[in-house]
């Protein structure tokens, strides 16, 4: 079981990159321990920005930032940065045009039993439905790892979701990780049925194609981590000879990977697209793996699923 | 040195004319923030299509957007674009120069139109040239209908805790907004103690119209030391007409031929008693 969560490789990454750019800046939102960003206020203190509880604040200053050079990292928790914040990441950085990365920590229902005020369930959807702005959800550490280093030799806008718990290893080590900007993984290979995850969805998402294949059954896992711009090539290319096509995310079932998915594959090879996401309510009290659990959002209940279609 | 008094009087005008060429336009806070915006733009700030990459220059931040009409006069007139293609494009399909400021025409920094934006981002801005130990001054113009925006605290929060002295912050305090008088609406009565409350320098002028004291102000900002600075500048909504003067309903009012006819003789006085 894999001890280290995404946000900590994100501090790591920064932290390296730091020490040779001193225009790397952090910004916290009095989040710096839930972002595991305390390394770095304390060893780059001169490239840390605290804003205290004002997250608006915290995403106007990274855009002022960056608009005099400096190459600001904005850490809250997601479900703060992706809707109190939202104008800002509108205006001061889509619109505006600034490189600005927005870094949303403890993302989706990780913050379990706190509740709906604490679970970012939108944030796909909002964020991706502004102009000029990117969103990406990446699967596991190593992946995290590729896509800082990515984001820190760009010069736009972008908003990445991280959870809060380590999460298993999609990829075996940094090296084993392919990663080219904007292009999904395909992690398996199969005919019968395609299976695009994103984020902390991608794991059980590669386990059930796994249990499919242990059936006989050729299913397509595809880490989409890469949500806005979607690589549709990829998503058309394990799509067109299976005869239905699973997407799996930690997100409303409106406005996610669910409905972007499917708008692509209705246009151009129309077949089944099953979406299996959180409810339109309030989920169950819980943590993260009991929630997933309880709406089959894991493997078993995701070739539950693909064996359901394929009937 | 050039009669700024008269300058304004003439970009008065050109705003005017901007507005009416293109239907629409915020007029009356045109008129109370031009003052302020032709003391920053050709005294204060070092800004101009010169030294427009330099990353020295000084920066301005229109917090207050839908007054965007004043500031094409004013940027027109330093260069930045000509004003014939504003007033042959301002709002018209396809164009640039739209209703609030947009940093893909030369001359503007940041995108705004919603309001409460621009001080967070010139806190930012200013926070950056303390980093880099640039020599810059940020420049924020917000309104008073706009200080009831909750992100204008929040960047003057941070703005304090900082220590920016690089930073500036102009409230045109017109007194009016959309609805009607401020302090109707929603009461911004007692801005210099909510400022110094919120560990700012505090600045008053009781004419923001007057260029001598706006001079005398940004003077007085810029040679304070460890707080960021506000100048809360009384001005006349509409000033420059007495057909506009004071009326909150010209705040988005495109003026009739016989009201533009009017107004623009009043301009014309008062542009050509500011030379005498």
């Amino acid at each position: 079981m894999n001890k280290i969560h995404n946000r900590k490789i994100i501090c790591d990454v920064l932290l390296e990159a730091a020490a040779k750019d001193r225009d790397v800046v952090a910004l916290c939102s009095d989040s710096r321990g839930s972002a595991s960003m305390t390394p770095f206020f304390e060893q780059f203190p001169e490239q840390a920005v605290e804003v205290g509880i004002a997250e608006q604040d915290l995403v106007g200053i990274a855009a002022g930032l960056a608009k005099c050079g400096k190459k600001p990292f904005a850490f809250s928790p997601a479900c703060f940065l992706s809707t109190r914040s939202y104008e800002q990441a509108k205006i001061d950085c889509a619109y505006s045009n600034t490189n600005v990365k927005l870094i949303g920590i403890s993302g989706g229902v990780s913050y379990g039993a706190l509740g709906m005020s604490h679970h970012s369930a939108q944030d796909i959807a909002a964020m991706s439905a502004i102009p000029n702005m990117r969103v990406y959800l990446p699967s596991d550490r190593h992946l995290t790892r590729h896509l800082t280093e990515a984001l820190l030799k760009d010069e736009k806008c972008a908003y990445v979701r991280t959870g809060r718990n380590p999460v298993e290893d999609v990829y075996e080590s940094v090296e084993a990780c392919p990663f080219t900007m904007d292009k999904a993984n395909v992690l398996t290979e199969g005919d019968d049925i395609a299976i695009i995850a994103t984020g902390e969805m991608v794991y059980p998402a590669l386990n059930a194609a796994k249990l499919l294949k242990a059936e006989g059954i050729g299913a397509a896992a595809v880490d989409m981590y890469c949500i806005k711009p979607l690589d549709v090539d990829t998503i058309l290319k394990v799509s067109q000879k299976v005869k239905a096509v699973i997407t799996v995310e930690e997100h409303s079932p409106f406005g996610g990977l669910g409905s972007m998915v499917a708008q692509v594959i209705s246009e151009n090879c129309p077949k089944k697209v099953k979406n299996l996401a959180l409810p339109d309510a309030p989920v169950i009290t819980g943590n993260s793996r009991e929630v997933f659990d309880h709406y089959g959002l894991n493997a078993e209940g995701i070739a539950s699923v693909a064996k359901e279609l394929l009937k | 040195m050039e009669n700024l008094k008269a300058l304004a009087y003439e970009l008065r005008k050109n705003t005017v004319d901007i507005i009416v060429n293109g239907g629409g336009g915020h007029i009356g806070g045109d008129m109370s923030v031009m003052d302020a915006l032709v003391t920053l733009y050709f005294d204060e700030m070092n800004i101009s299509p010169d030294n427009a990459d330099d990353p020295n220059r000084d920066r301005f931040i229109m917090s207050k957007g839908h007054s965007v009409e004043s500031l094409y006069a004013v940027l027109a007139k330093k260069g930045f674009f000509p004003l014939e293609e504003v007033l042959d494009k301002f709002s018209k399909f396809g164009s640039q120069y739209i209703g609030h400021p947009n940093n893909k025409l030369p001359g503007i920094e940041m995108n705004s139109g919603s309001l409460g934006h621009g001080l967070p981002v010139g806190v930012g801005m200013a926070l950056a040239g303390k980093m880099n130990k640039a020599p810059y001054r940020v420049y924020v113009v917000m309104g008073d209908g706009e200080l009831a925006e909750g992100s204008v605290w929040e960047g003057a929060m941070s703005g304090h805790n900082y220590n920016l002295d690089n930073l500036c912050a102009i409230v045109d305090r017109n007194h009016l907004q959309i609805s009607g008088n401020t302090e109707d609406v929603m009461k911004q009565d007692s801005q210099a103690e909510r400022w110094k409350a919120f560990g700012w320098n505090v600045i008053e002028i009781d004419d923001g119209n007057d260029i001598g004291k706006l001079k005398a102000a940004f003077k007085q900002a810029r040679e304070h030391k460890g707080d960021p600075s506000v100048i809360i500048s009384n001005t006349v909504k509409g000033c420059g007409s007495p057909v506009m003067e004071n009326k909150a309903s010209w705040h988005h009012h495109v003026p009739s031929e016989d009201e533009y006819k009017e107004i623009m003789k009043d301009l014309e006085e008062r542009r050509e008693a500011a030379l005498k």
